[in-house]
C-alpha cells in the first residue's frame, strides 16, 4: 500500500529496447556535445515508396515508445492504442507511424541512465540540462535515419504538442501538418509551480543520495511517487474525481482497523487516496527520478515566444503547415485559453489553422480517453491534410 | 447548398484565398475548395459546427466575427465572407473594417429589415415585426443590429467601401428581380449581398 522502494528500473531485468545509434551524437543547446546519441523508437504501418506518409507522434512527460502495441515493461497495451492501429483515426494500413522515446527519457534513448563515455559511468544527476529543441532534434536524426524527408504529420498532446509545435517551428518545411493537442506554446507559472513540487519531494526523500541513488542501490521511490500523486491530480478534474471516487471510503483487510487498536486518524482510507498511492507505486517501477527531473526541467524552459523577440507569432510566418489544435474544456492544466492563445498567433502569422475546444469533464488525461468528437476531428483532420498533400504532389 | 451561398460564390474568382465567417456546417467553404480550388477557411462560434467541420477535413477554427478577425495580417485574403451574420455582431462597423482589411473583397448578406412585411407590421400591429427572416421575439434575439439596404449603403459611403455588386434576394435565396432600384429592393428584398472593396485600388 506504501510507497516503498521495490524492485524496478533501478535494479530490474535490463530490457533491450529497439534503438538507433547514432555516433555523430547532438549538439545540446547548452553546448554540451552528448555522443553516442541513442533513440529508441516504434514503427508501426509501411512507409510508402514516395516517403510521404510518416506521422511522428510525440508523447507526453511519462510516456514512451510502445504507442499501439503492448509495453514490454508494463504489460500494458500502448498508450493511445485506442488511436493508432489498422483503421484507427491514426490508421496504420495507410501512415507510417514513428515514435520515439524522448532524449532525456528512460526508456532506452539517451537519458540520464546511459553511459557518459568521459567517466565511463552513467550520467545520473550530471546528465545535461536539455530543451524542447534538443528533444526534437534528437527525433529529427531518428526520421533522418529512417530515411524520411518531410513529415506528413507530427501529432503529440500535452508535452507530445509542445513537440510538435517545435517541430514546426524549427523544421517548418520537414512538417506537413501539425496537431499540437491539450498543450501550450509555453509552460505557465502554475505549471513550473506544480514540477517544482514534484521535484522537491524526490529531494526530499532519504534515497534520493544527490542523483546517485542508483550507486547505494535504491530509488528516491517515496518521492517520485509523491510528485507522481501529485501530478496525477493535476491530469483529472474536480468533476471527475468526483464521479470516479467521491467521498467513498475503502473497506478492505489493508485498511481495517484491528478491534484491539485504538481509534486511528487514519483507520479508513477514501477510494481517492488509494487510486493516487497506486498510480504513485506503479509509477517509480517503470520511470526513473532523474528522466523525470531532466524532463520536467525542459517543460519549464519551453517559450516558444520568448524564445522569437516575444511574438508567438514569429516562428510560423510563412510557415506552409496546417495546423489543427485541439483543448478539451476542462483542462485547466493547458487551458483552452493557451491554446486560444497560440491559435491566435498562428493567425498572426497567416498559418493554415483549425481550432478545437472538445467538450470533456475529464480534465487534461481526456486526449488518452475515449472521446468521440477528439476521435472524428483526428481522423477529418488527416483526411483533409493528406487530400491537400496529394493535391500539391499533383501539382508538381 | 443554400441558393444565396450558391451565388456568394459565383462572385469568389477560382483559387482565391477566403475566409467565410461564421462558416456553419462548413458547406461554402468545401464547395468553394473542390469545385474553385479555393484556399478556403471558415471562422465558426458554434462548437459543434466546429467539430463537424473539422471532422470533414475542413480548416475551420472556433471563434467570432468580433474578436478574431483582427489578429489576420493586412490582405490575408482575397475575399472575407460574413453571410446573414452583420447583425449579430456586437460592432458591424468594426468588423466590415476588419474584413476590408485582411481582404481585398468582402462579401456581406444580411436580412433586410426595410421590407415591406416589417414596415406594415410594426405599422399596424405597433409590435416587434416577427417573419419567417425575423422570427425571434425582442428579447431573445441574436439580431441585435438590424439594418436595411438603405442603411448599409449609407454606411458603405461613409467609410468609403466602393460597391462592386449588390443584389435583392429573397428567403429562399433566389435573385429577385429588383435589381436596377434601390427604394424597390429595400421595400421588397429581404435579403440584400453585397461585394465590397476599399477605395482607391
Amino acid at each position: 500500500m506504501d510507497i516503498s522502494a521495490s524492485p524496478g528500473i533501478a535494479d530490474g531485468p535490463v530490457y533491450t529496447h529497439q534503438a538507433v545509434r547514432l555516433d555523430s551524437g547532438l549538439d545540446l543547446e547548452c553546448g554540451v556535445h552528448l555522443a553516442p546519441l541513442e533513440v529508441a523508437y516504434r514503427t508501426y504501418g509501411t512507409l510508402s515508396p514516395a516517403r510521404d506518409n510518416a506521422i511522428l507522434v510525440c508523447h507526453a512527460l511519462t510516456g514512451d515508445q510502445y504507442l499501439a502495441e503492448r509495453n514490454p515493461l508494463t504489460g500494458k497495451p500502448g498508450w493511445w492504442s485506442r488511436m493508432v492501429g489498422p483503421g484507427l483515426p491514426i490508421d496504420t494500413d495507410r501512415y507510417f507511424v514513428v515514435c520515439s522515446n524522448v532524449l532525456g527519457g528512460c526508456m532506452g534513448t539517451t537519458g540520464p541512465r546511459s553511459i557518459c563515455t568521459e567517466t565511463g559511468k552513467a550520467w545520473d544527476s550530471e546528465f545535461p540540462p536539455i530543451t524542447m529543441h534538443d528533444i526534437v532534434a534528437a527525433q529529427a536524426k531518428l526520421i533522418d535515419h529512417l530515411g524520411v524527408g518531410r513529415l506528413f504529420a507530427v501529432i503529440g498532446g500535452s508535452m507530445g504538442g509542445m513537440q510538435a509545435l517545435t517541430w514546426a517551428a524549427d523544421f517548418p518545411d520537414r512538417v506537413f501538418a501539425a496537431m499540437p493537442i491539450a498543450t501550450s506554446p509555453f509552460h505557465s507559472a502554475q505549471n513550473i509551480a506544480f514540477n517544482e513540487v514534484s521535484r522537491q519531494a524526490i529531494f526530499a526523500d532519504p534515497d534520493w543520495h544527490d542523483g546517485h541513488y542508483r550507486d547505494f542501490g535504491a530509488i528516491p521511490a517515496r518521492g517520485l511517487g509523491v510528485a507522481r500523486m501529485m501530478a496525477h491530480i493535476t491530469y483529472l478534474s474536480e468533476e471527475a474525481l468526483s464521479r470516479k471516487f467521491g467521498r467513498r471510503v475503502r473497506h478492505d483487510a489493508a485498511t481495517a482497523v484491528p478491534a484491539s487498536s485504538s481509534p486511528s486518524l487514519f483507520g479508513e482510507m477514501f477510494e481517492v487516496e488509494s487510486y493516487l498511492r497506486h498510480q504513485g507505486s506503479s509509477f517509480v517501477r517503470r520511470f526513473d527520478a532523474n528522466s523525470y527531473l531532466t524532463i520536467t526541467r525542459a517543460m519549464d524552459y519551453f517559450d516558444l515566444a520568448a524564445e522569437h523577440d516575444g511574438d508567438l507569432a514569429n516562428p510560423f510566418r510563412k510557415s506552409q503547415t496546417r495546423f489543427c489544435v485541439v483543448s478539451f474544456s476542462s483542462d485547466w492544466l493547458f487551458p483552452t485559453s493557451q491554446s486560444r492563445l497560440l491559435v491566435r498567433a498562428l493567425n498572426r502569422a497567416g498559418a493554415n489553422v483549425s481550432f478545437v475546444e472538445i467538450e470533456s469533464d475529464r480534465g487534461h488525461d481526456a486526449f488518452l480517453l475515449e472521446e468521440p468528437d477528439f476521435d472524428r476531428t483526428i481522423r477529418g483532420f488527416i483526411a483533409g491534410a493528406a487530400e491537400h498533400a496529394a493535391l500539391k504532389a499533383g501539382e508538381r | 447548398m443554400r441558393v444565396d451561398q450558391r451565388l456568394i460564390a459565383e462572385m469568389i474568382a477560382p483559387r482565391a484565398r477566403v475566409l467565410d465567417v461564421g462558416s456553419g456546417d462548413g458547406t461554402l467553404i468545401d464547395y468553394l475548395y473542390r469545385t474553385r480550388s479555393c484556399d478556403a477557411r471558415g471562422i465558426e462560434i458554434d462548437m459543434q459546427n466546429v467539430t463537424q467541420s473539422v471532422a470533414h477535413g475542413l480548416p475551420v477554427m472556433h471563434g467570432d466575427a468580433d474578436h478574431d478577425l483582427a489578429d489576420y495580417p493586412d490582405d490575408t485574403f482575397d475575399y472575407v465572407v460574413l453571410q446573414r451574420t452583420l447583425q449579430a455582431v456586437e460592432r458591424p462597423r468594426e468588423v466590415l473594417r476588419q474584413m476590408l482589411r485582411i481582404g481585398r473583397h468582402a462579401i456581406v448578406s444580411f436580412p433586410n429589415f426595410g421590407h415591406w412585411r416589417l414596415r406594415l407590421q410594426l405599422l399596424t400591429t405597433g409590435r416587434m415585426p416577427m417573419t419567417p427572416v425575423w422570427n425571434t421575439p425582442w428579447y431573445s434575439t441574436p439580431n441585435i443590429h438590424p439594418c436595411t439596404i438603405r442603411d448599409f449603403l449609407l454606411l458603405c459611403e461613409e467609410e468609403g467601401y466602393v460597391i462592386q455588386q449588390w443584389l435583392a434576394i429573397d428567403e429562399d435565396g433566389a435573385r429577385a428581380p429588383w435589381r436596377r432600384s434601390i427604394r424597390l429592393a429595400n421595400l421588397f428584398g429581404e435579403q440584400a449581398m453585397f461585394l465590397l472593396r476599399r477605395a482607391g485600388h
